[in-house]
């Protein structure tokens, strides 16, 4: 096992271990810590694929904007101490079967099919090269989604302040 | 094949987050963890897409740049997300999903 397959496992089990945690944990606190784990482990995948600007966008914006955010708001909304109640059974069965036959099933599918195999570039992904993309208009370039998202990020911060801001009546 | 690591490796990770993911949504009532489900399965997407782009598509950026797109939608979605909880926690003060039909009209 080279030291790649080594890290790839590591991260992969911290993902799918604390994935699960996020999920079934009864305190709503530690299933947001157990979210910020998850995040991590998937910036750490990122960087073993040497995608370092879009790891580090991970962990700044992810791990670092939305998961302060998510905790926030369960201060704002909920008691540190209280726990959750147990979902029924009724409602859990039906739910890990659909979740189970779809991984099993998705599992199968991508066993099963060839993928291609390309010569891989082992460098790192140059700065220069994101950035020139980022706001060329020629083919590979993505100015216009990049305008497209900063409205968006523009609406939901207008939407968000009017949202939560409390009514005069 | 990523220096060792195979692609398919990575393409089953994102598949059991994405639905743990999908467990988590159906399954939870508070509105937070139905968003920290969400917010699961994006991620396990951005997985797919950032695997697929550098052991498919060397050289390319594609891949890299929707999961940049995506994580922006999600910060914009997770803040909404957010303002609407606490505005119906302040009406309703417990953010269970049953309490929801008030949204209606």
């Amino acid at each position: 096992m080279t030291a790649n397959q080594l890290m790839f496992t590591l991260f992969a089990a911290v993902i799918i271990v604390f994935s699960v945690l996020t999920v079934t944990s009864r305190r709503i606190l530690r299933a947001a810590t157990y979210l910020l784990f998850v995040l991590v482990a998937t910036a750490g995948l990122y960087f073993l694929l040497k995608f370092n600007f879009l790891a580090a966008i991970q962990l700044t914006l992810y791990a670092g904007g939305i998961v302060v955010l998510i905790i926030f708001s369960i201060l704002l909304t909920s008691h540190i101490a209280e726990k959750l109640e147990k979902p029924s059974l009724s409602k859990k069965l039906p739910a890990l079967l659909a979740a189970g036959a779809g991984a099993v099933l998705t599992i199968l599918t991508i066993l099963q099919y060839q993928f291609p195999a390309e010569a891989t570039d082992t460098g790192r992904t140059n700065i220069r090269e994101i950035a020139h993309s980022l706001i060329s208009t020629e083919k590979f370039g993505y100015a216009l989604p990049f305008e497209v998202i900063s409205v968006l990020l523009l609406a939901a911060m207008v939407g968000a302040i009017i949202l939560a801001k409390k009514r005069k009546d | 094949m990523f220096e060792g690591v195979p692609l398919t490796w990575f393409l089953i990770t994102g598949t059991i987050m994405f639905f743990v993911g999908i467990y988590g949504f159906l399954v939870r009532k508070n509105l937070i963890t139905i968003l920290m489900s969400t917010e699961l399965i994006l991620n396990s997407v951005n997985i797919n897409f950032v695997a697929f782009n550098k052991i498919l598509y060397p050289g390319h950026l594609e891949g890299m740049f929707f999961s940049v797109f995506i994580i922006a939608v999600a910060a914009a979605e997770a803040s909404v997300a957010i303002a609407i909880i606490i505005n119906i926690y302040r009406r309703l003060v417990n953010i269970d999903v049953e309490n929801m039909n008030e949204m209606k009209y």
